[in-house]
């Protein structure tokens, strides 16, 4: 894997020419994490990235394996290349951590994210809500005279939209997962 | 695999002998009472009983580092593991294996907040390679090896297993190994085109160096010697950072001194005109870099970490070459050699040429009076006085006697100079001693210290007497906390707020009353025999080094500048740093 063939020469120029092209601009990332299942390896995650000061957009974890006693944790995280190349690093580190995947960079992931958002309203709104989780695909999951739980899953974005178009008719409350994410196509 | 039964307690010393353990630095308390019991039915295994627990932490750095071999402390719970955190973070930033053992209260008091509890594993998380609380005595033994191969493996550092106190009294099945094949396997073989690319940049370099670190030492043995051969074979300079040191000789003659904020002139010079620079285990630290942006603009870096982590964190490297350091010289060697041994050595021979003029500024000269001892030639003298002494040892506290002790003092092979990097801990060089001094019972073990670090774990005093371990403490009092001092005289508009040491003890009194010799020298004429007085003499040493008391250290890199923008003496030093750089540390 060497992406860095030393050209004829090279010793004597700019040794900025050569380095990977690292950009200051802040990207965002979905990290797949895969730690062994132990007490205190969420503790482990979440304490680098506050002690060294990344950031965590999203984060969840459950346990997938149950025999393997492997959990694993799908982070959101924006920072400049460097800082991701670094986080990833930082990961691979801890000892109960067995695998670290940025998918961002593996290729493009499946992420879907699950939320449960409750809506007062009454009369023409409840009409109104019921032809917008229709569009959205939302389920009914609960419901009261006045008021409606709606049980959505999709993209992050999908979910700020729905959120968006909820809030002016009566959007009380909401529940998000955090991304669940896998790299697409074959093993 | 051969399972015994045995209580908990047991298996602790058990695990310890069939890791080859043979010393550990301890401090009893109600929590460790079960392995204290087992320890006192036993011969093989020799308990140092400290006077502060972040004494047995230091003393086991201070072991580790000398021999290569795992450390290993014992503490009770609550008091006794937060006073091995400081230790604890030391051996992490300077990446030596230890083991630290802790009590915990009983399983099922845990969370009640019972006397002498705390959240050991929550509080040395951050401070630990690796920690581990064990609830059932049969997984004790099995986390016990885990703990020496995580200690040990890749990056080493610190690791710590947390026990309760019904742990160590209940029986569980013993096993003598790791219950399975560790799933923890760094990566030791370096990439082979990497190596092949920094071959390429070796043969073509007009201003090659190598800037060796702890990472050499780390490696073991093996890893010096390598480094010797390529850096003979190549003739390339050779500059080391101060956890380096002794890896390859200070009197070899490609060796061109420390680097790095107090690093020698040559050698700093060096760094910032280099092509090519060869990083081997070191880590691009803050004090060695200084501003990032200045920092060596014409050069190819090459990196060669066994953690991948090092690689690109604070530098950006041209050539990433993860793995072992002895393992990556072996094969950097062996296909250099098979490609022709190629140099440019006409250009290498230039590149000596300005080194040489570098050399010739004689960046750590100083004056002596008649008066009062200068805190260099205190060294000076001592290294003329011990250098041929293959057995010496030094260890330091944390300070400009740090400093000086690392540019004055050449050091011939690896493990022999043991030294708080990246930690900067004050107290770390007596309980260090105190571990060198057990590993090595014969040696010369000087702690080179400052009046006001030593004061920091000067309880020591007493193990060194009990154990009857000759450690030789040389203070360079200046009366201050001079470090400080200096950089409030830099940075602070020369005002010394608290900076100075008063009320300081009779230093050769306070020897006495714990057992040990006093030995005070004030005057420059009187150094050379009181040096060979606490050398000779058979037991432990308090030295008090009356020196010169505002001797500032040069070379200096001022914060904020590049490595060719050094302060080489006391030559109007005011105003030197700007604001942007008077926020760094
Ligand atoms: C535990 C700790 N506290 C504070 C400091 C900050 N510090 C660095 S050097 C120094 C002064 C050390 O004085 P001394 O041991 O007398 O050494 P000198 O610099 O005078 O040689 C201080 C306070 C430190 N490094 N470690
Ligand atoms: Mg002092």
């Amino acid at each position: 894997m060497s992406a860095l063939k030393i050209k004829k020469g090279a010793t004597s120029h700019s040794a900025y020419n050569l380095r990977p092209n690292f950009s200051d601009v802040e990207e965002r990332h979905t990290l797949a994490v895969l730690v062994e299942n132990e007490p205190g390896v969420l503790a482990r995650v979440i304490g680098l990235f506050a002690g060294r000061g990344y950031n965590i957009e999203s984060l969840t974890v459950a346990e997938v394996d149950h025999t393997g006693h492997q959990s694993r944790i799908t982070i959101v995280t924006i920072g400049t290349p460097q800082t991701i190349n670094q986080i990833c690093a930082q990961l691979g580190r801890i000892v109960t951590v067995h695998e670290v995947h940025d998918l961002t960079v593996e290729g493009r992931a499946v992420e879907r994210e699950l939320a449960l958002f409750k809506v007062a309203g009454k009369g023409d709104d409840r009409m109104e809500m019921l032809r917008l989780a229709d569009v959205f695909r939302a389920n009914v999951v609960d419901s009261t005279l006045e008021s409606f739980t709606f049980e959505i899953t999709g993209t992050s974005e999908k979910i700020d939209a729905f959120a968006d178009l909820m809030r002016p008719i009566g959007l009380v409350e909401m529940a998000r997962t955090g991304i669940a994410a896998l790299s697409r196509g074959e093993v | 695999m051969s399972a015994k039964t045995m209580t908990g307690a047991k298996m602790v010393v058990q695990a310890l002998i069939d890791q080859g353990v043979d010393t550990v630095f301890g401090y009893p308390g109600g929590a460790v009472l079960p392995i204290y019991d087992e320890i006192f039915q036993q011969n093989s295994i020799k308990h140092i009983l400290v006077r502060h627990e972040q004494g047995a932490v230091h003393a086991a750095e201070g072991y580790a580092r000398s021999t290569g071999k795992v450390g290993v402390a014992l503490v009770t719970s609550g008091p006794g593991a937060t006073n091995a955190v400081t230790g604890l973070t030391d051996a992490l930033m300077d990446s030596i294996p230890i083991i630290v053992l802790t009590g915990q209260v009983p399983t099922f008091m845990i969370g009640s907040d019972a006397f002498q509890e705390a959240d050991t594993v929550g509080i040395t998380r951050p401070c630990t390679k690796h920690n581990w609380l064990v609830k059932e005595t049969d997984q004790l033994s099995g986390v016990i090896h885990e703990a020496f191969h995580v200690a040990t493996s890749g990056r080493p550092g610190p690791v710590l297993v947390d026990i309760p106190k019904d742990v160590q009294f209940a029986s569980g099945s013993y096993n003598k190994a790791q219950p399975a094949k560790s799933h923890y396997q760094p990566q030791v073989k370096g990439d082979i085109d990497g190596i092949t690319d920094l071959v390429t940049a070796i043969e073509k370099a007009k201003k090659p160096l190598f800037y060796t670190g702890g990472g050499v030492i780390n490696s073991g043995p093996a890893a010096s010697q390598l480094l010797r051969e390529l850096v003979e074979a190549t003739g390339f300079p050779i500059t080391s950072t101060l956890m380096g040191l002794g890896a390859y000789p200070a009197s070899g003659d490609k060796w061109i001194g420390m680097l790095g904020m107090h690093g020698l002139y040559e050698a700093n010079m060096a760094m910032h005109d280099c092509d090519l620079m060869i990083n081997i285990g070191a880590r691009f630290d803050d004090r060695i870099t200084g501003v990032i942006e200045k920092f060596s603009p014409n050069s190819i870096k090459a990196h060669i970490d066994i953690d991948p982590s090092s690689i690109n964190k604070v530098i950006r490297t041209d050539i990433a070459i993860i793995g072992d350091v002895a393992h990556v010289l072996e094969d950097l060697l062996k296909v250099w050699k098979s490609r022709g041994r190629k140099t440019n050595a006409e250009k290498v021979g230039k590149w000596w040429d300005e080194i040489t003029t570098w050399k010739k500024i004689n960046c750590l000269a100083y004056t002596q009076d008649k008066k009062t001892i200068k805190p260099q030639h205190a060294l000076a003298r001592l290294e003329a006085l011990t250098k041929d002494r293959k057995d010496r040892y030094i260890t330091t506290e944390v300070g400009q006697h740090q400093m000086w002790a690392a540019q004055y003092l050449g050091f011939e092979d690896p493990n022999h100079w043991m030294t708080s990097g990246g930690l900067g801990t004050m107290g770390y060089g007596h309980p260090a001693s105190i571990g060198v001094q057990m590993a090595h019972p014969d040696a010369l073990v000087i702690n080179i210290a400052g009046e006001a670090s030593w004061l920091m774990n000067m309880q020591e005093m007493g193990t060194a007497v009990q154990y009857r371990l000759p450690v030789k403490q040389f203070i360079l009092n200046n009366e201050r906390l001079g470090m400080v001092r200096q950089w409030q005289e830099l940075l602070h508009g020369e005002r010394y707020s608290s900076s100075w040491s008063e009320s300081l003890p009779d230093f050769v009194k306070l020897a006495e009353a714990f057992g040990a010799k006093g030995i005070l020298c004030s005057d420059p004429a009187d150094l050379d025999d009181a040096i060979m007085e606490m050398i000779n003499h058979d037991g432990p040493v308090i030295f008090d080094c009356l020196v010169e008391k505002h001797e500032n250290c040069f070379p200096m890199i001022p914060s904020g500048k590049a490595h060719n923008d050094m302060l080489l003496g006391d030559a109007d030093t005011q105003g030197v740093i700007d604001a942007k750089g008077s926020v760094l540390v």
